[in-house]
């Protein structure tokens, strides 16, 4: 160790898109590879990365910035971006649906690693995951459809831990 | 400069951060004090990240260098 404190991560995981899915889990396991102590504390939609099956999707419309690409063809073809308003992408039926599935096999093709994968790297590295019990009730949520493993929490939860690392973060 | 004596190998040629960095801690962690671990990248990414790891992990990075499309790091277990 070149340090002499194991260094602490602490995080919230507050979104449930597919795309701020990555966030949370990417870190947390990278900083348990890197021999920190890491909790996450998962709240409001960020509580859905905790259910056994992971159902995230993408949501174009609400980020304009998002490059849209396809995930088959040439290197070239895949490198183009399609710029498709918001106009269009809102009434096509089916669209997040198509967008999702066109991230998914992008990263699959960039040989980035599945959520669930790195959600595994995670509970096996031992990171923590702290579901908040606030949300839980608010939006009816139950351990029982959460991966084993998880604690749960309140805002004070987080705070005790939070307050003794070295890095927080709120994604 | 192929004369590095090794013990393990590891590929990680193909994946995308963090997975050689997540993938070498596993590794090396099955590791004997000591043994070194050949690490293949193709993630330009990995140059930095190899050696943040080391320097985080305490693990020494011996030396590392780019052969075409791949980076190869060899890792001693500290």
């Amino acid at each position: 160790m070149s340090e002499s404190k194991t260094k602490r991560l602490a995080i919230i995981a507050s979104k449930g898109t597919l795309d701020w899915a990555y966030p949370p889990f990417l870190l947390a396991s990278t900083a348990a590879a890197m021999d920190m102590e890491v909790g996450v504390f998962f709240t409001f939609y960020g509580l859905t990365l905790l259910n056994k099956k992971i159902e995230a999707k993408v949501a174009p419309q609400t980020n304009p910035a998002m490059p849209m690409k396809m995930p088959f063809g040439s290197n070239e073809f895949q490198n183009m971006e399609w710029p498709i308003p918001n106009i269009l992408a809102n009434n096509i039926p089916g669209y997040e649906t198509m967008a999702t599935s066109f991230m998914k096999k992008t990263f699959a093709n960039k040989g980035v690693a599945t959520i669930e994968e790195l959600r595994d790297i995670c509970v096996e590295s031992g990171v923590k995951l702290i579901g908040c019990q606030m949300t839980m009730d608010v939006f009816g949520f139950d351990t029982d459809q959460f991966i084993d493993g998880v604690e749960v929490g309140g805002a004070a939860t987080f705070l005790e831990f939070a307050a003794d690392s070295d890095i927080s973060l709120f994604i | 400069m192929n004369d590095i004596q090794f013990d393990q190998v590891l590929d990680c040629r193909g994946m995308s951060c963090p997975l050689p960095v997540v993938k070498t801690k596993k590794q090396i962690d099955t590791m004997a004090a000591g043994q070194v671990l050949k690490m293949i990248a193709s993630d330009p990414g990995s140059i930095n990240d190899m050696n943040a790891w080391a320097k985080r992990t305490g693990n020494e990075m011996l030396s590392h260098r780019e052969e075409e499309d791949s980076y190869i790091f060899y890792i001693k277990k500290s």
